[in-house]
């Protein structure tokens, strides 16, 4: 028969249960994608009914076809230009009126439609009746009704949908009267065919119908598609006018109106409502969800446990994960080429880098599946739009959404979220202009990587204060970032469309394990295919700034003599020990090694009989190296193992100090040093820069990389002593301004990733890493400048800042917002 | 009168909308025509947006949209 590809594509208004039904028919055959050019998901999958292959695209829930919301525009280019073979409008029974407003919009696209009626369970259970005989005979197309969560009806969708795609429809599909508009329509349908041969491509009478409604995008299609255009738009236009001046309407209002009286006229012969108790579970549920002092009640609890469950508890399974990820890492490290006496082979350095960039996105996947689940959940039980509805009227002040509250909370709003989980749940944000700005805003707030650098500071300049010093890093970031928004919205994101609030408020359903788990997986597994590539790409440049042009043959060779010098000792020391031997020439190099795997796996197990097992591994391995480890109470054998730990000190002594000096030598660190006139207002030294460049991996590695930097003397000096000491003159006014620089610190690696993804182009990544940097330059001069000026003490400093920035937070609420929304 | 105007637990008729473009392609496409009853259910705890409902299902818009519905109270109920 030749149908041995069908392509079908499921439409419906939001909430109907359409990916329910998507899930029902395709089961796991699925492929997640976006849309060319938008952020909104294109989810494919496809089944096998017989001997024929269906593919299924689930295009974005729209309540209507207008070109106004990104999903809209897509629904309708996808079914205008791909052509699928059948459009199935699944559609919620208990909502029949409404949801045929949509369906006559896609009849009029001239396709074969399927009226998919789903949920007629709830239906039914709301006392309704529906005669699907009736109405199929009064729309002219299929009508198959199902229950889908039931296991209900799918069978006879899957028939339908054959039977449709190979044979057309048998009958002709109902039409809306449009009344007065008729003989406008008929007028702008002959000029169209007259004047154009897009008759050939598109259905005429809906190009009309759309040139009458004003709809900008047909107009754009026109405009694009024919040299008639101007001509063409110009008869348009003027019927339009004559339409509005005889009917005193406007068109667009006139063709809504029309199509949802047809929705009416055939709804209501075809339903029947029995009486029942007109307040439904929902209603219940809503009086105290939504109410005054419970409703925010509820949702703290709610976003508490969606914190705890994705942030804390993901963490905790990240402990039982990352020994997997490390001990890939291992394996690596054993392939790569063994480091040498003093030099670590590039190779080496390179991918164990490489992997310890990968790894560390990994790491984030438990947090990512947990979270993704909980966001399905609450997605599928409706209650997303209760807490917009809770929290809009905060955030709409600050040029955000009532829907940015969840990525807020999970960027870390009090301390330690993660920006990365923030900004890919802002997904949901219908308003483009606020969807942009808490995108922009998340990476402020406080994630867990930059907790260690607040207390590494706290604890050494505002030890006696650490109550308050917590405090005011704690809630400082939100009284950055409502004013950044409001910032960004006047200025960068002015022009950006934005969506009228209005939205409907869904009955609560119970989600399907199937439904949140599946969802939850598609979205990591989206994950992790686009971080792969990025994050490899990014970790390479990365690399080569931090490593070259590196130390100098000069400096080089006094490493060098350095080196021998140790190992020159080191061997006056064994002389007539009898293991001279043992550790001639490169036989050293394999001791060292030996003594160090020895240590690092020790280091891991805590029982003794661990400890015992690995003793007898290593003795087994190489008897003689063992004794030198564990020397007992042989005289000549402690008495090398004495050499050897001294030998082994020197040398980490040295890599460490190369390590520095490396990144010191490195692009970054002529970055840090360059830099220095510019932050000198912020009070920032080189090596301070050099750490926060350094910071753009991962923040934790601030704190890592100020530990290489400072790395001199005894191992066991903690960092804060360390730093106390290394820098005398560094002051809490200082350490006030690094913090705040920290407050506002770009996205990291991930961060950046998934604005990206979220963003849907480059242009907003740079965007989102330049401009807090920028930010934080003026914010920690003001700081430290002012600051200096004043003669504030850091403590002082701190607390003037924070009511200036309270101050401002709250004036910024109060200016009005150059809102678009009507006419 | 409009519908930003009503408190909670009244009903009203929806008798014309004065928004053009997007917000009134949107408020219609909710549902929101001339003709029918509307109830207002709540006001959101910061007092905006409103919760309201219509033909059996809910919506809420800010007050600042609800501006251009225009309404005939029907009084309590």
């Amino acid at each position: 028969m030749g149908t041995d590809k069908i392509i079908v594509a499921l439409a419906g208004q939001p909430n109907c249960g359409k990916s329910t039904v998507f899930n029902a028919l395709t089961g796991a055959r699925q492929h997640v994608a976006n849309y060319p050019g938008v952020t909104v998901e294109k989810m494919t999958g496809w089944y096998r009914y017989g001997d024929v292959r269906v593919t299924v695209v689930d295009l974005p829930g729209t309540y209507s076809l207008t070109s106004y919301s990104p999903e809209e525009r897509v629904t309708r280019d996808f079914i205008l230009h791909q052509a699928p073979s059948v459009v199935v409008n699944t559609m919620d029974a208990s909502n029949l009126k409404r949801c045929l407003y949509l369906t006559f919009q896609l009849m009029e696209m001239e396709i074969p439609v399927i009226l998919n009626l789903n949920m007629m369970d709830v239906a039914q259970n709301r006392g309704m009746t529906i005669d699907t005989t009736a109405l199929s005979r009064s729309l002219g197309v299929p009508v198959v009704p199902t229950a889908i969560t039931r296991g209900k009806g799918k069978t006879d969708l899957q028939a339908a949908i054959l039977e449709i795609a190979g044979q057309g429809l048998s009958s002709v599909p109902a039409r809306v009267d449009y009344r007065e508009m008729t003989p406008y329509i008929s007028s702008v349908q002959e000029r169209v065919t007259a004047l154009t041969d897009l008759g050939d491509r598109y259905p005429v009478r809906w190009l009309a119908i759309k040139l009458m409604e004003g709809d900008e995008a047909v107009r754009e299609l026109i405009r694009e598609k024919t040299d008639q255009y101007a001509q063409l738009l110009l008869e348009v236009d003027k019927f339009r006018q004559q339409f509005k001046a005889a009917m005193d309407t406007v068109p667009d209002m006139h063709v809504a109106t029309c199509r949802y009286r047809a929705a009416e006229g055939i709804a209501r012969p075809c339903v029947t409502q029995s009486e029942r108790a007109r307040k439904t579970l929902s209603d219940r549920i809503d009086a105290l969800v939504c109410h005054k002092l419970a409703g925010p009640v509820f949702m703290v609890g709610v976003l508490w446990t969606l914190y705890y469950l994705s942030i804390v508890q993901g963490y905790q399974i990240t402990n039982y994960t990352w020994p997997l990820l490390a001990g890939f890492r291992n394996l690596v490290s054993d392939i790569l080429p063994v480091s040498g006496f003093i030099d670590v082979p590039l190779t080496r350095a390179f991918f164990l880098w490489l992997v310890d960039s990968v790894n560390a996105l990994l790491n984030y996947i438990p947090i990512f599946f947990i979270l993704f689940a909980c966001i399905a959940f609450l997605e599928d039980s409706g209650y997303m739009p209760r807490m917009a509805f809770i929290m809009d009227r905060l955030f709409s002040r600050y040029g955000l959404h009532g829907q940015s509250t969840l990525p807020m909370v999970l960027g870390g709003i009090y301390v330690g979220g993660c920006a990365v989980p923030g900004v890919m749940s802002c997904k949901g944000i219908p308003d483009e202009r606020s969807r942009l700005a808490t995108i922009l805003i998340i990476p402020m707030l406080n994630c867990l990587a930059k907790v260690p650098l607040y207390v590494l500071l706290i604890n050494i300049y505002f030890a006696p204060h650490k109550g308050w010093a917590m405090f005011f890093i704690s809630t400082i970031s939100m009284l950055m970032v409502l004013p950044v928004s409001k910032l960004l919205t006047l200025t960068v994101l002015k022009d950006k469309e934005t969506a009228p609030f209005v939205m409907e408020m869904p009955p609560y359903h119970l989600p399907t394990v199937r439904g949140v788990l599946g969802r939850a997986l598609e979205r990591v597994w989206l994950f992790i295919r686009k971080i792969t590539t990025i994050v490899v790409a990014l970790a390479v440049v990365i690399f080569v700034l931090l490593q070259f042009p590196g130390i100098g043959p000069d400096r080089m060779a006094q490493y060098e003599t350095r080196k021998h010098a140790a190992v020159r000792s080191f061997y006056e020391e064994i002389t007539g020990t009898g293991y001279e031997a043992d550790l001639a020439d490169n036989r050293l190099m394999a001791m060292i090694h030996f003594w160090e795997n020895f240590r690092n796996k020790k280091m891991r197990v805590k029982s003794p009989e661990a400890a015992q097992a690995i003793d007898t591994e290593f003795e087994a391995d190489n008897a003689r190296f063992f004794s030198l480890v564990k020397p007992g109470r042989d005289r000549e054998a402690k008495q090398v193992n004495r050499a050897l730990k001294t030998l082994i000190r020197e040398r980490s002594q040295l890599l460490q100090e190369m390590r520095a000096e490396r990144i010191n030598n490195s692009f970054l660190g002529y970055a840090g040093k360059a830099l220095v006139p510019l932050t000198q207002w912020a009070g920032f030294n080189w090596r301070v820069n050099v750490a926060l460049l350094g910071a753009f991996a991962a923040k934790e590695s601030a704190v890592a990389t100020l530990g290489a930097l400072y790395e001199q003397g005894d191992a066991s000096e903690s960092l804060e002593s360390r730093m106390a000491r290394g820098e005398q003159d560094f002051t809490p006014l200082h350490a006030l301004a690094l913090m705040m620089f920290m407050v506002l610190y770009p996205p990291c690696l991930a961060t950046a990733i998934a604005v990206k993804l979220q963003s849907g182009s480059v242009k907003w990544m740079l965007f989102a890493m330049g401009y807090p940097m920028l930010l934080g330059l003026v914010v920690a001069s003001l700081i430290f400048t002012g600051g200096s000026l004043l003669g504030l003490s850091g403590l002082q400093a701190m607390a003037a800042f924070y009511l200036l920035a309270l101050a401002i937070t709250i004036a910024a609420g109060f200016i009005t917002p150059a809102r678009s929304g009507a006419t | 009168m409009t519908l930003d105007q009503l408190t909670p637990g009244n009903s009203c008729t929806i008798t014309g909308l004065s928004a053009a473009n997007i917000l009134g392609q949107r408020l219609l496409d909710m549902g929101i025509f001339p003709g029918l009853t509307l109830r207002v259910i709540r006001n959101a705890p910061l007092e905006d947006p409103m919760q309201v409902e219509i033909e059996g299902y809910s919506i809420s818009l800010r007050h600042e949209e609800a501006r251009f519905v225009e309404v005939e109270a029907d009084g309590n109920r």
